[in-house]
């Protein structure tokens, strides 16, 4: 490849980064070269010291590094995303082969996105207070509330604890807004989509280190239709390293 | 001056982003370039093995603070180890060498107060940009960063805090 190449922030680029693979503009990380690919330069010394303005791929200019993520986000309309969650839905529906994988796919979906809202709610909570969850209850409390709270726009309603089982816990929601307004015809059996949002909790939690496996279950009662049961299921050595340390 | 070294960590132990530099205060103007690390070849060979071995220290601090920022966890002969870490388990290194700010060892205490804050004040930020890269859809936890105007933005906090 010659050095003509931009490199553009994308994971396909990254396959074809090799160890001949230099920058043009001296900007950008080539993990197989390491430090020595972006190693300050004479130019880019004279860029940063003067704070040149550079144009080093297509979005520059706009780039997501210049907006501001602490800032709350405008809410989104409730009915475009219905319609991509449904859109979601039947795409899925039809690459899967059967309910069961159908709910598997649905939780990979929602597994990234619970890996990137972490980060990102807690970056947001920092400027208030700094804390990092460490405590099995704690990260719970925080799913339920902030984390809850900054994607669907309200705490989760009940969190408890399993009676019978030590490792499990469980969230519940009684109007879930993924599958507002979803009805399960009867031959798709206990089909849940809001295994879209136990990906997300799922992707939280293991990204912070409580290895979980999260399923969602539909638990009607009268008057809440809808009312849906998060149930998560902690990893056995989670347990020994929350008392190894806090007992 | 000093020099630094910058490694952000994955949650598999695998370095996602590196960065040489040095201070970009230099007192002396016009011998080299403002911003180039100064480390010897020898040191930095080991570096990523320097900041790889902190890494056990790094896992030990995790579960027994909850401050997102470690402070200074570790040395080696001379090089200082700074550490920060994210809740979805990214650790932030910067190793420097503290012979920065005069010959004499060890500088004033407000002084290296200062140092400490704008540490922590580089580590937030670069936890900012992370968060950034991470929100893009193309990009997935632990692929390395190789996006220049990340790199560009990082220089920048290099340039404004150390």
């Amino acid at each position: 490849m010659s050095n003509d190449n931009i490199i553009y922030p994308s994971v396909h680029s990254f396959s074809n980064l090799s160890l001949s693979d230099s920058s043009r503009t001296g900007f950008g990380y080539n993990p197989y070269k390491g430090p020595s690919s972006n190693a300050i330069t004479p130019e880019t010394s004279n860029i940063l010291i003067n704070k040149k303005t550079v144009s080093l791929t297509p979005t520059s200019f706009d780039s997501i590094y210049d907006r501001n993520i602490l800032k709350k986000v405008p809410e989104i309309s409730l009915s475009s995303f219905s319609f991509l969650f449904c859109e979601i839905v039947n795409w899925t529906r039809n690459n899967s082969k059967g309910i069961q994988d159908l709910e598997q796919r649905l939780n990979t979906l929602g597994y990234q996105i619970g890996q990137r809202f972490l980060e990102l709610v807690k970056t947001r909570e920092r400027i208030k207070y700094s804390k990092r969850e460490i405590k099995i209850l704690e990260i719970l409390q925080f799913i339920h509330g902030a984390f809850w709270k900054s994607i669907f726009g309200k705490t989760a309603n009940e969190l408890e604890k399993s009676q019978d089982i030590e490792n499990e816990y469980m969230i519940i929601d009684d109007i879930p807004l993924v599958s507002k307004f979803i009805s399960v015809p009867k031959d798709y059996g206990n089909l849940s989509c809001s295994a879209f949002t136990a990906g997300i909790i799922e992707g939280a939690l293991d990204s912070a280190c409580f290895p979980a496996t999260v399923t969602a279950h539909s638990v009607p009662k009268e008057g809440l239709p809808l009312r849906t049961v998060f149930l998560i299921k902690f990893d056995e050595s989670l347990y020994t390293r929350e008392n190894l340390r806090f007992n | 001056m000093s020099s630094y070294y910058f490694v952000i960590i994955g949650t598999r132990d695998n370095p996602i982003y590196e960065l040489e530099f040095s201070s970009f205060r230099s007192g002396v103007s016009g011998i080299q370039v403002p911003g180039k690390s100064q480390f010897s070849p020898s040191v930095k060979e080991i570096l990523p093995f320097i900041s790889h071995s902190a890494l056990d220290i790094i896992e030990d601090a995790q579960w027994s603070t909850n401050s997102f920022n470690l402070g200074k966890i570790d040395s080696f002969y001379g090089l200082m180890i700074n550490a920060f870490i994210s809740q979805g388990n990214i650790k932030y290194v910067l190793c420097y060498d503290a012979n920065g700010s005069g010959t004499n060892g060890s500088s004033s205490p407000s002084l290296n107060k200062n140092d400490e804050n704008s540490i922590k004040q580089f580590f937030t930020e670069a936890n900012e940009l992370y968060v950034k890269c991470l929100l893009n859809p193309f990009y997935s936890v632990n692929n390395a960063i190789t996006s220049p105007d990340f790199d560009h933005r990082m220089k920048l906090l290099a340039r404004k805090y150390l």
